[in-house]
């Protein structure tokens, strides 16, 4: 059963990789720069860590935490919460000025996101991830549209046209993934991401 | 497998502490802006502000210290700004016309500050101050004498000036009220300035 993780040493490394290059200063000024790449890859990105690397702990291991953390739903809900705290536009702006709150950021995403999700994800009925891609989606939508129409800066270290513009994208964003959700719904065993989990559960 | 009393703690706890959380984050779900926040900030807990050496429009120094023991209005600004100081500048214009006139100058001041010190040399500190009719003594425009001092300055009031790409500047705005012990005590819109009269004219 507790089979040694079958996986090359080049994907071991890469979320550590990936964290790691994040972490790099010219990786933080270029991301951080405009609040688009800020919310819209970096921390994705950040949070992809956490749940890359959860994969890549032996199948017992992902087991023991998910029962150790009471099952899928706390999990869920922590990923939920961690994840809102960092959508607030005060948040962007204490990440970038004050170095504490950025290395909350820095822990916090993998950790209490990343991690979490990847924990409860494959034990989640079609349901469930339909809850949190829903979820997920409904919330882009909605902060997006709300930068859009924001008739103040909402984050004092950005420029108003970039939260115009970081509003659009979440829009896009929301939409795009709308549709890419429900096509998986209804093309059943297409490798997308609400079937993903279920087609390879079983390795 | 997993015994349903662990989930549902496990549940209980991460709803708590999560919403705790975001509590704590938003200053109970009321500021969800950098800028809500440092208003709540300073009305919980009036701020002292550093002794800056500060010029003005017609080469006097002076610092934020001399105004003790009266009410004093601050904004910031930058001279060749064509969008959001204008509507301060016209709103410490009316602040100025609606307060009761015999006070100015002994109870209460304007102060316009420039965080762009290098180009707004006195001369364009007095060009600004004669478009909304600044007197230079009730109102004063001014810069910091020494531009090491402008960054402590702009933390101490919490302003954010970041470049715009095109020459000019972003910055959050807002008047400023520091009371009678020298300490910013209120943070409020520019887009009310007949209210901040009434609350000026309350103080006196």
């Amino acid at each position: 059963m507790a089979v040694r993780h079958p996986l090359s040493r080049p994907a071991a490394t890469g979320p550590g990789a990936l964290y790691l290059l994040l972490a790099t200063p010219a990786a933080r000024e270029l991301l951080e720069a405009t609040m688009s790449a800020h919310m819209l890859l970096q921390i994705p990105l950040l949070t992809a860590a956490g749940f890359l690397a959860c994969r890549l702990l032996p199948e017992y291991w992902q087991g023991r935490l998910l029962a150790a953390a009471g099952g899928a739903l706390p999990c869920v809900l922590l990923a939920l919460f961690a994840s809102s705290y960092w959508m607030l536009p005060r948040a962007l702006d204490a990440a970038l000025a004050n170095p504490l709150a950025e290395v909350a950021k820095f822990i916090s995403l993998p950790v209490l996101v990343g991690l979490p999700l990847a924990l409860a994800w494959r034990r989640l009925s079609a349901i469930g991830r339909g809850f949190v891609w829903t979820n997920f989606i409904s919330m882009l939508a909605v902060l997006g549209w709300l930068y859009i129409a924001a008739p103040l800066r909402v984050c004092n270290s950005y420029l108003v046209n970039q939260q115009e513009s970081a509003g659009w994208l979440m829009v896009k964003l929301a939409v795009l993934l709308f549709f890419w959700w429900l096509g998986a719904l209804f093309v059943g065993g297409s490798p997308l991401p609400p079937e993903s989990g279920a087609a390879d559960s079983g390795n | 497998m997993i015994p349903g009393k662990r989930s549902v703690a496990a549940t209980a706890l991460v709803v708590l502490a999560g919403a705790g959380m975001l509590w704590w984050g938003t200053d109970g779900f009321s500021a969800f802006t950098a800028e809500t926040a440092r208003r709540i900030e300073i009305l919980r807990s009036p701020r002292a502000l550093p002794a800056t050496v500060l010029e003005d429009q017609d080469g006097r120094t002076f610092s934020l210290q001399d105004y003790h023991g009266r009410l004093l209005a601050v904004e910031f600004i930058y001279t060749r700004c064509t969008t959001l100081c204008r509507s301060m500048g016209m709103a410490f214009k009316q602040i100025r016309e609606r307060v009761p006139q015999q006070v100015l100058g002994r109870d209460f001041a304007l102060l316009s500050i420039s965080f762009d010190p290098v180009r707004d040399d006195p001369a364009s500190l007095k060009g600004y101050g004669q478009t909304y009719g600044a007197d230079g003594t009730d109102w004063r425009i001014a810069r910091v004498r020494n531009a090491a001092e402008l960054k402590p300055l702009l933390e101490a009031f919490g302003i954010v000036v970041i470049a715009d790409g095109m020459g000019g500047f972003e910055h959050n705005t807002a008047i400023h009220l520091i009371g009678r012990d020298g300490r910013l005590k209120q943070i409020s819109d520019i887009d009310e300035p007949q209210a901040f009269a009434d609350r000026i004219a309350t103080w006196l």
